[in-house]
């Protein structure tokens, strides 16, 4: 049997059955912008960053699967301009103070941003005033930055099996919560070695005592652009070392 | 045709509004460079030149977003008179260090700024007529004007700002790649 693949900007690329979009771009170190996507977790196409042209039509990457044959338009000034518009609507939907965050320059918002030459926020702000939550000892959450992406609800319900995390309300009122009584971290089983604790793409969960350790100029995407990185991407886990 | 382009010196304003005067002292981190440009260009209102009042400009670079009346006055100034109107560093872009004061009550601010502070002693809020109002929230430039650049940063860097001015002054459409494009 020959090699199923799907032409990927008018390139073969090799998939295996089973694998999506996502999966076959990442193995051949094809960039395609993502948020709410990590390979360690189940996908499930929320965030709409990885959106594609497959056969016509617009479809999440990141869940649909890969056929043979497939005409796929990924890299496009068509894409990325609906991306930067998407991304926008994030920015302005949290509040993204970029030089007080000590995620910057770690974080996956902002390196999309870059990729993508987001320049400004286009639309109106919001400016969402959201409560901080700095009742865990080794944890603070900020929720004025989450983006809804689930990577933590999935990572705690999933695999740490402490459904610590989940998304309330409908439409514009949506907004993540802790599972507790009181609704503070502190009061559930939350840990530093859950992979709920690792895997906020953004500026949320953010561990204790560790910020700003790593000098501008030396942080993850400050050395090669989020779109260089496809490899390490591809084959990340929750417990890389964090810098 | 092109000899009058060429012959012709642009005007530059520049100016700070709620912003700290970081992205001004970005902007003469271009060092050396800063003869190179006033080669090709005038200074109109602007920090460097201590101008008061804008006059018909090309550029117009503004610093900081809006946080009083004041504020939205120059602004409108700075539209009018100038062709091109770029947003320089993080608090124009989107409101940035002072748009945090948002979730917070103006009136708070002021009475725990002015009245209640630990070691005031007989404050008062400053109410001068002659001091501009300031506004409820904090908002970025481009929510009152039309804006047609963006140069993001805090601030941005003496590369960025130089990368970008040139791009425009040579008639390219002003680009920001890998480093150079970054929001702290």
């Amino acid at each position: 049997m020959t090699q199923q693949s799907i032409l990927l900007d008018g390139l073969p690329v090799p998939f295996e059955e089973g694998q999506t979009i996502m999966d076959a771009a990442m193995a051949a170190e094809i960039f395609i912008p993502h948020l709410c996507h990590h390979p360690e977790f189940k996908p499930q196409g929320s965030c709409k960053l990885c959106t594609v042209k497959a056969s016509g039509r617009y479809v999440s990457a990141c869940t649909m699967p890969a056929r043979d044959g497939m005409e796929v338009e990924n890299n496009s000034p068509d894409l990325n301009d609906k991306r930067r518009t998407m991304l926008q609507m994030l920015f302005v939907e949290g509040n993204h103070f970029c030089p007080s965050c000590e995620k910057s320059g770690n974080c996956m918002l902002q390196a999309l941003a870059y990729e993508l030459e987001m320049l400004s926020p286009h639309f109106n702000q919001f400016y969402p005033n959201r409560p901080l939550d700095a009742s865990h000892p080794q944890v603070l959450l900020d929720f004025n930055r989450c983006i809804l992406c689930e990577l933590c609800v999935r990572a705690s319900r999933d695999v740490d099996g402490k459904h610590v995390f989940s998304l309330s309300g409908r439409g514009i009122t949506k907004h993540l919560i802790v599972n507790a009584e009181s609704g503070r971290l502190a009061d559930t089983d939350f840990s530093l070695t859950d992979k709920a604790a690792h895997v906020c793409p953004v500026g949320v969960i953010l561990e204790k005592r560790k910020g700003f350790a790593v000098p501008i100029g030396q942080r993850r995407y400050d050395v090669d652009p989020i779109g260089m990185q496809v490899e390490r991407l591809a084959h990340r886990t929750t417990t890389e070392e964090e810098i | 045709m092109e000899a009058v382009v060429q012959n012709r010196k642009l005007r530059l304003a520049t100016t700070s509004l709620a912003g700290c005067f970081g992205c001004h002292m970005a902007f003469l981190d271009i060092d050396e460079r800063l003869l190179d440009l006033v080669e090709r260009v005038d200074f109109d209102r602007s920090p460097l030149t201590d101008i008061k009042q804008c006059g018909a400009c090309d550029i117009g670079l503004i610093e900081g977003g809006i946080c009083n009346a004041e504020n939205i006055h120059v602004l409108q100034e700075f539209r009018r008179q100038c062709k091109v109107l770029i947003a320089i560093g993080a608090c124009a872009v989107n409101g940035g260090l002072p748009a945090q004061r948002n979730h917070l009550s103006l009136g708070q601010c002021l009475q725990e700024v002015y009245l209640t502070w630990p070691g005031i002693v007989s404050g008062q809020i400053p109410n001068d007529p002659e001091l501009p109002l300031p506004l409820d929230k904090v908002h970025p430039i481009h929510e009152i004007v039309r804006i047609d650049y963006f140069i993001p940063g805090c601030p941005p860097s003496g590369d960025a700002i130089w990368k970008f001015l040139t791009d425009l002054l040579d008639g390219r459409t002003p680009r920001l790649g890998h480093p150079l494009l970054h929001f702290d």
